[in-house]
C-alpha cells in the first residue's frame, strides 16, 4: 500500500510534463480507428433516424414527412406477419440451438479416440459460408430429387415440399441455421465446461453422484455464464436472420418465411422505400435492445437464485 | 476390421484412457452419429459435384458411378471464381491488416494513454457495438454514393477496416500488461510508439490472432452488405457471386455444388490447418 501510495508522485510530475504530448499521442493513435467508426458506425446512425421521417427513394431525392413512416408501419399487416415469422423462428431457434450445443459439447467433452475428428465435424459449418450452407440445403431439401425425401421414401414415408410448402419453409429455415450455429454454440460451452473445475464432479461422484445428475446439478450450474452469452447472441442473431432467406425462399412461399429484416431489405433495396425502411429498422433496433436488456436481467435474477 | 481398429486403439491410447483398456468407449455410438449429421451437408455437396446432371436427377438419389469432374470446369468457365477469389482474398486481408494496426493504436491509447475526451469517445464507440448493421446500411450505402465509391472493393472493406469489437478486445489486453513494463522502456527514453511496437507487441500473439481470425471469417463470408454495394459480377465477394451463380444454374445441381465447394475450400483449408487459432478466437467472444 505505501509503495504504490509513494509511487504516483514523479508519474504525475512527468505526466504534467508531457501533458500536451499526451493528449497529441492519445488522439493521434485513436484517430484513424475512430475516424472510421465514427463515419461508417455513428454517422450512419444519426442519418437512420433522419431517413425514417423522410421519404426517401436512395437516389437523392427526400421528403421531409414527419411521423408518417412510423404510423404506416403500425398498420402494416406484411410487417406484421415478417415480425410474427421472427419471433416465431427466434423463439424455436435460440433454445433449440442452445440445448443441442450442450449436450454435444458435454458429449465431446472427453478423452475417447478420434475425438479430434469429432470436434473438426461439429465445427466445420462454422466457418462455412450463410449462402454455401443455404445452397446445399436447398439441394438436400429438393423436393424433387433431394437426399431427405430419397431417405424418407426410403422408409415408406410420404415426401414433403420443405422450402416449397407454406408450412413447412419456416421449419426448414430453421433446421439448416440450427446446423450452422450448432458449432459455435459447442465452442463456447466447450471452453466453459474445461474450465469448470474437476473437483467439484469428483465431490459429487464421491457423494454418490450419477454422472447425469452430476452433469445437470455441478456441470450446467457451473455454465451460466456462457448460457447467458449464448442466449444473448442467438437471440441478435436470430432476430436478424437474412443471407439464408435471400439464398432459399426469398420470403415465400406466399410470405411464408418474410422475416423482418428480409422485408426491410426488400422495401429499401427493392421497392426504393428507404425512409420507411429506416423506421422498420430503428423498431427492429429498439426491440433488439429491450430484448437484450431483459434477456440478461432474466440471466442475472435466474444466477442469483440458483 | 474390429481387430484392427480394436489394436490401433490400444496403441494410441493407453496413455488417455489407461482404463478402459481394449475396449472401445460407447461414446462413440454416440459421437460417430453427430459427426455424421453434422457432416452429411458437406459430403453431399462433394458427392453431387461430381456426379453428371442425370445421376443428380435419380430419385431416389445414389452415389455417382464414376468420378465427373467436368463441373468444376464448367463452374470455372461460366463464372468468374478466380476473380471473386481474388477480391475476397484483397478485401479479407486489408480489412485484417489495417484492423490489427488500427486497432492496437487505439485500444493502446483507451488504456495507457490519458488524453482529453477519451472517456466520451470510448463510450460513444462501445454505443455502435450494439447498432445492429441492418440499421445502418441504408445511410451506409448512402455514405459511399457520396464518396463515389459505390460498387468498388473499395466500399466493402472501408467500413471493416476499424471495429469497435477489436479496439475493445484489445485495449482489455493492454490493461492486462504490468504498466512496468513500459515504463522501464520509456525512463530509457523510448517514445510511446517504439515502446508500443518493440516491449509490447511481442506480447499480443494471442489478442491479434484472435482479431484476425474473427476478422477473416465476417469479411470473408459477408454477404448482405456487399448485396447492397456491389452490383458489376467482376467485382463481386465470392459469397456474393455464389449467389448471382445459382440464379444462372438454378436446376444445375452439380455446378452448383462444384462451385459452391471451391468458394469454402480457402477458408475451410485454412480452418484445418489451424483449427486451435479458430477455435480459440471463436471461444474468446463469449470469455471475458
Amino acid at each position: 500500500m505505501t509503495a504504490v501510495a509513494a509511487r504516483p508522485a514523479p508519474t504525475t510530475r512527468r505526466s504534467r510534463r508531457r501533458s500536451l504530448p499526451e493528449g497529441v499521442v492519445g488522439w493521434g493513435f485513436a484517430s484513424p480507428a475512430l475516424l472510421l467508426i465514427a463515419l461508417f458506425g455513428l454517422v450512419p446512425v444519426v442519418w437512420s433516424l433522419v431517413l425514417s421521417f423522410q421519404d426517401n427513394d436512395l437516389s437523392g431525392s427526400s421528403e421531409w414527412v414527419g411521423g408518417a413512416n412510423y404510423q404506416r408501419l403500425v398498420h402494416d399487416p406484411l410487417l406484421r406477419e415478417s415480425l410474427r415469422h421472427t419471433v416465431v423462428y427466434t423463439v424455436l431457434f435460440v433454445p433449440i440451438t442452445i440445448v443441442a450445443s450442450l449436450l454435444v459439447a458435454a458429449a465431446l467433452n472427453r478423452q475417447v479416440r478420434f475425438i479430434g475428428f469429432y470436434r473438426t465435424a461439429v465445427f466445420v459449418p462454422v466457418v462455412t459460408s450463410t449462402v454455401a450452407t443455404a445452397f446445399v440445403f436447398n439441394w438436400l431439401l429438393d423436393p424433387d430429387y433431394g437426399l431427405v425425401n430419397g431417405a424418407l421414401s426410403a422408409v415408406g414415408l410420404p415426401q414433403q415440399g420443405f422450402f416449397r410448402d407454406p408450412d413447412q419453409a419456416l421449419g426448414a429455415i430453421l433446421a439448416m441455421t440450427v446446423w450452422g450455429w450448432i458449432g459455435f454454440g459447442v465452442i463456447i460451452y466447450l471452453a466453459a465446461l474445461q474450465s469448470v473445475p474437476k473437483d467439484l464432479l469428483e465431490a459429487a461422484q464421491l457423494d454418490g453422484c450419477s454422472p447425469w445428475r452430476a452433469f445437470w446439478r455441478v456441470q450446467v450450474p457451473q455454465l451460466a455464464p456462457a448460457t447467458t452469452f449464448l442466449v444473448v447472441w442467438l437471440t441478435i442473431n436470430a432476430l436478424q436472420l437474412f443471407d439464408e432467406i435471400y439464398v432459399t425462399t426469398k420470403g415465400g412461399p406466399v410470405h411464408a418465411t418474410t422475416v423482418v429484416v428480409y422485408y426491410l431489405y426488400q422495401q429499401a433495396f427493392q421497392f426504393f422505400h428507404a425512409g420507411y425502411a429506416a423506421a422498420v429498422a430503428y423498431v427492429l433496433f429498439v426491440a433488439i435492445l429491450l430484448l437484450t436488456l431483459v434477456e440478461l436481467r432474466l440471466s442475472r435474477r435466474w444466477t442469483e437464485d440458483a | 476390421m474390429t481387430t484392427l481398429t480394436a489394436a490401433t486403439t490400444s496403441a494410441r491410447t493407453r496413455t488417455a484412457t489407461p482404463r478402459r483398456g481394449r475396449r472401445p468407449s460407447p461414446w462413440h455410438l454416440v459421437l460417430a452419429p453427430i459427426a455424421l449429421v453434422m457432416l452429411a451437408p458437406l459430403l453431399w455437396m462433394l458427392v453431387t459435384s461430381v456426379s453428371t446432371l442425370a445421376e443428380s436427377r435419380h430419385f431416389p438419389p445414389r452415389l455417382p458411378t464414376s468420378v465427373h469432374w467436368q463441373n468444376y470446369r464448367d463452374a470455372l468457365t461460366t463464372a468468374p471464381f478466380g476473380h471473386w477469389f481474388v477480391n475476397t482474398a484483397v478485401v479479407s486481408v486489408s480489412c485484417v491488416v489495417a484492423n490489427l494496426v488500427l486497432c492496437t493504436l487505439a485500444g493502446y491509447a483507451f488504456a495507457r494513454v490519458r488524453f482529453a475526451g477519451s472517456g466520451v469517445a470510448f463510450v460513444l464507440m462501445l454505443a455502435t457495438l450494439m447498432v445492429p448493421f441492418q440499421v445502418i446500411m441504408i445511410p451506409t450505402l448512402l455514405v459511399m454514393k457520396h464518396l463515389h465509391l459505390v460498387d468498388t472493393l473499395a466500399s466493402i472493406a472501408l467500413p471493416n477496416l476499424a471495429t469497435p469489437f477489436g479496439v475493445f478486445l484489445l485495449r482489455q489486453f493492454f490493461r492486462t500488461l504490468p504498466r512496468e513494463l513500459e515504463e522501464a522502456a520509456r525512463i530509457d527514453g523510448a517514445g510511446r510508439l517504439r515502446t508500443l511496437v518493440q516491449v509490447l507487441l511481442p506480447l499480443m500473439g494471442a489478442p491479434l490472432a484472435t482479431l484476425a481470425v474473427l476478422t477473416l471469417l465476417n469479411v470473408w463470408n459477408d454477404f448482405l452488405w456487399p448485396l447492397i454495394a456491389i452490383q458489376t459480377p467482376s467485382r463481386m465477394t465470392l459469397q456474393l457471386g455464389l449467389a448471382s451463380f445459382q440464379g444462372a444454374h438454378a436446376t444445375n445441381w452439380p455446378v452448383v455444388m462444384a462451385g459452391s465447394l471451391m468458394s469454402q475450400l480457402p477458408l475451410l483449408i485454412a480452418f484445418l490447418c489451424a483449427q486451435r487459432f479458430f477455435v480459440r478466437s471463436i471461444a474468446s467472444t463469449g470469455g471475458k
